[in-house]
């Protein structure tokens, strides 16, 4: 297969913090990849380094084959403004043909407009629409001029469940007709949904490349939970959460510290082992980084201690 | 490339146009001096009411030229619009262009109320050839206040800029003898006029629309200002790149 796009040993620097440390990563033609990773994990700078906006600190990056820097490689790339930044005064209409007039090709006004449910708004002001209209267009936007590969980062934040599942069949229907997608996500579901690809990074590393199911399978990290009252230290706890008197454990090995729980003499009730969720996984491969407190939100009556 | 650089420009236009504030404030104060200063007191007198309608268009194009440009170039910085506009496949000058063409529109705009007036309530006189001489001057003159105007912008935040670029407008416009003529200013003042760029600028639209003679320190000054002025806002834009984009 085609590479679109190509990380060779790519280390980013901003001052003393590593943002990404010796990354490799290729974009084949037709895939559909899914970058996870928490905050500040390193997802904005490589998606920054491949749409030419920063340069690394070491290492190349290519994008068909050229510089990201050149303007006649990005030609070929389609990427998202940040919704809160588009020109308030212009008019959707306008700001529409503003970017097609960058491309050789482009959708057309009407047609792309159409495309992601905004047809009626061509006459509106930037200004007047809502936060959902917003993130449409500027996801649109990103398939102005028939790019090759498009660049979506966190392209349903703020979507209620009916405009997300319109922008999925969106970004689905590009990608049958043969179109490459990089797509990060604070909803993991979307990625599950969507990627057949999963690229996990974490303190400026891949800590994990490979299918969506092969990611899972890797981590297998499961849950496991209870009705109990205070416990004892226990052992490979990735993650703790405690909600009406029911304790919620993510464990990379259940039997261990079902072993463990019954072996303290605490007493216990209600015990459910299932498999994790891609979010759970993720957090697995990403916890040696001290992600824990990113997504298991603490809970005031949290006395687990971390394995 | 010039079909970018033309689209570059409407939505900037379009963007002043449709949001006018800019272009208002900027037109607004020289057209009320005229009323109030020229028109009851050298009206009558044709040379007068002429330099003094050229001093005031000046004023007009100035302030949209340096305040505009500085604060819309600080502005454009913080939003993530800007960014974006870099991963489009076009390097920076059609957005370079774009900027400076449409803030030429603006400043030939925001002179015109001055124009106005003067054409219609003074005895300010002036052939075709002239106004287009006229309007050259003004342009030529304008130059090294947009150069200040991209300095300022690309130096500090939006809010810095604001302040900057008016504290450094008024000074120099009063220096400069473009709201009172330079031969009642006092001494001192008129010791340090032939420095300051507006001065060099005034006295290239008098001598367009008049044919009054310009000193030859007021216009060399004028070109040192766009010099430098070239110099520091090269010098600023390239910090400015290399802090958000290297």
């Amino acid at each position: 297969m085609t590479i679109l796009a190509q990380a060779i040993e790519v280390t980013r620097r901003y001052g003393d913090m590593l943002a990404l440390d010796r990354v490799s990563l290729d974009i084949r033609a037709g895939e559909l990849i899914g970058l996870l990773g928490p905050n500040g994990a390193g997802k904005s700078t490589l998606i920054n380094l491949f749409a030419g906006l920063r340069r690394p600190t070491s290492g190349t990056v290519k994008l068909f084959g050229g510089s990201p820097l050149d303007p006649a490689m990005r030609r070929g790339i389609g990427v998202t403004p940040q919704e809160t930044g588009l020109p308030e005064s212009l008019r959707v209409g306008e700001i529409v043909d503003f970017v097609s007039a960058h491309f050789r090709e482009c959708v057309g006004t009407a047609e792309l407009l159409a495309r992601f449910g905004l047809g009626d708004f061509a006459g509106r002001q930037v200004g007047g629409l809502s936060g959902g209209q917003r993130r449409r267009l500027a996801v649109a936007l990103a398939f102005a001029g028939r790019p090759r590969l498009v660049f979506l980062d966190e392209p349903t934040t703020g979507l209620d469940v009916e405009a997300r599942r319109t922008l999925w069949d969106g970004i689905r229907a590009f990608h049958q007709d043969g179109g490459t997608v990089l797509l990060t996500s604070h909803y993991l579901e979307e990625i599950e949904a969507l990627a057949e690809r999963v690229v996990v990074v974490g303190g400026g590393r891949v800590l994990a490349d490979d299918s969506m199911r092969a990611v899972r399978d890797m981590v297998d990290a499961r849950r496991v939970s209870f009705a109990a009252g205070e416990l004892p230290e226990l052992p490979g706890v990735l993650g703790a959460e405690r909600a009406n008197g029911r304790i919620d454990l993510l464990v990379s090995d259940p039997d261990r510290l079902v072993v463990e729980l019954v072996r303290s003499g605490v007493p216990f009730s209600g015990l459910e082992i299932r498999p994790a969720t891609l979010e759970e996984a993720f957090l697995t491969l990403t916890s040696k980084d001290a992600a824990v407190s990113g997504l298991i939100p603490s809970t005031p009556g949290r006395t687990l201690a971390h394995a | 490339m010039s079909s970018l650089i033309l689209a570059h420009t409407r939505y900037l236009v379009i963007e002043q146009i449709r949001v006018p504030i800019g272009i208002l404030a900027s037109a607004f104060f020289p057209a009320v001096s005229m009323l109030a200063f020229v028109v009851p007191f050298t009206g009558q007198d044709a040379t007068a009411a002429t330099t003094a309608t050229g001093s005031l268009m000046f004023f007009g194009s100035m302030s949209s030229a340096l305040i505009g440009l500085s604060s819309a170039v600080s502005q454009d910085r913080e939003l993530p619009w800007n960014p974006y506009l870099r991963t489009l496949p076009a390097g920076p000058l059609p957005r370079f262009a774009g900027r400076v063409l449409s803030t030429l529109i603006v400043v030939l705009l925001s002179a015109i109320p001055v124009l106005l007036v003067g054409a219609l309530l003074t005895e300010a006189t002036i052939t075709p050839a002239g106004l287009l001489l006229g309007f050259g001057a003004l342009i030529v003159g304008v130059v090294p206040f947009m150069l200040m105007g991209l300095f300022v912008g690309f130096m500090l935040v939006s809010k810095a800029a604001m302040a900057v670029s008016q504290l450094l407008f008024f000074p120099m416009a009063i220096l400069g003898g473009l709201l009172l003529p330079p031969q009642v200013l006092p001494e001192f003042v008129q010791a340090l006029s032939p420095y300051v760029p507006t001065r060099g600028a005034a006295e290239l639209i008098w001598w367009a629309t008049t044919g009054l003679r310009p000193s030859a320190v007021s216009l060399v000054m004028l070109a040192v200002w766009t010099g430098v002025m070239a110099a520091a806002a090269i010098w600023a834009y390239h910090r400015d790149e290399g802090r958000r984009f290297s």
